[in-house]
């Protein structure tokens, strides 16, 4: 097993906020690359104007979680080291919910907020001043949420084990569905011609 | 300006960045996460026993430790630079709101601001956000990270149609 480098204690944690650095950098890049730092592209995935954020934010995850799998089944990754995010079911579907809302009115999410304040837009940077009185707000009344926060917890639960099913197969039917998405994207676009898409180029 | 890159060849990046990411850090990609640093670290510049006695914000500090000194408030700054440093070479840096033909700009500015006072409290209800949730935890497989990813769209596209006035 080489990978993880850094959990295997292969650098220091210093060294490792170069390499975060870094790799946000090279995140960064590619969502202003995909036209993930304009807020009106964004916001037409909820239109039916341009499905960008579905195409990139899919085939992200598909790809991501190839390549964990593959490296795996090499020999070659831990997945045990890799920090899966835990689950807290009824916490993350109301902040989901409520994250939905705040979306397809900002138009933008925190990291791709952050590449649209980059390239001048002034809404990223409302957004993100609004982001940071949201996270102090959510400190202040703590107490009153703390209850929802911590409710449903199941730590690290993944799709094969509510499933009941092998990992294999699961990455098999996620790649499929996105695949049939896609297809149905396509078919869609192609039927439709959208003459409407508001932030080409 | 140059165009943008296929949306498709766009999350293929992501998606190695991001599995380049797992193997050499052994963790995803973040980004509200640093918003809570920097939140932390300012109050408690502010007001170091308000923070110390808040039920959330005191893990932050605790022990002493600064709050600034994590690897997602280092990724976060390169978001910053390689997002400005793309559309630098690709001629789209400009300074503006961006917003529909029938909105107005302090009309755009009010919803951004308001969407981001909503994604904000969410994104630690939810302990992150599109990043490291539905990003991350997606390509993890984490049933918590997926139920957070449905529940947006499906929030998502219910709300649309009452704030589609500043898109369309």
């Amino acid at each position: 097993m080489i990978f993880p480098l850094f959990p295997a204690g292969a650098f220091s944690e210093r060294a490792s906020f170069a390499v975060a650095a870094v790799t946000g950098v090279a995140f960064g890049f590619v969502l202003e690359r995909g036209g993930l730092g304009s807020s009106r592209k964004l916001a037409g995935q909820f239109y039916g104007t341009d499905f960008t954020v579905f195409k990139v934010l899919f085939t992200a995850i598909v790809t991501a979680m190839i390549g964990v799998f593959a490296l795996s089944r090499a020999g070659l990754m831990d997945p045990g080291l890799l920090a899966v995010p835990n689950t807290w079911l009824l916490p993350q579907l109301a902040g989901g919910l409520l994250f939905g809302v705040g979306f397809v009115m900002g138009g933008l999410c925190p990291g791709t907020g952050c590449v649209a304040a980059a390239s001048g837009k002034l809404d990223a940077a409302a957004l993100i001043g609004g982001m940071l009185a949201g996270t102090l707000l959510f400190g202040e009344v703590y107490p009153l949420v703390a209850r929802l926060y911590d409710a449903t917890p199941m730590g690290r639960f993944t799709l094969p084990a509510l499933l009941h099913l092998p990992e294999g197969v699961v990455v098999l039917l996620v790649a499929a569905c996105a695949g049939l998405a896609f297809a149905g994207l396509r078919f869609l676009e192609q039927s439709h011609k959208p003459g409407i898409d508001p932030a080409a180029s | 300006m140059r165009s943008y890159w296929n949306p498709y060849a766009a999350g293929v990046g992501l998606g190695l960045v991001l599995l380049a990411t797992f193997a050499v850090m052994g963790h995803g990609i973040g980004a509200s996460g640093a918003l809570a640093a920097a939140v932390a670290a300012g109050e408690n510049a502010v007001a170091p026993a308000h923070t110390a006695a808040n039920g959330y914000f005191d893990a932050y500090v605790a022990g002493g430790r600064d709050p600034l000194a994590s690897w997602i408030v280092f990724e976060v700054l390169g978001i910053f630079a390689g997002g400005l440093l793309s559309a630098a070479l690709a001629g789209r840096i400009r300074r503006g709101v961006e917003h529909g033909p029938r909105a107005a700009t302090r009309e755009r500015m009010l919803w951004a601001l308001g969407g981001g006072l909503l994604m904000g409290f969410a994104s630690r209800l939810a302990r992150g956000c599109t990043s490291g949730q539905a990003l991350t935890g997606g390509a993890l497989l984490s049933v918590g990270s997926w139920v957070f990813m449905i529940a947006i769209f499906a929030a998502g596209y219910a709300v649309a149609p009452l704030v589609r006035r500043q898109w369309t």
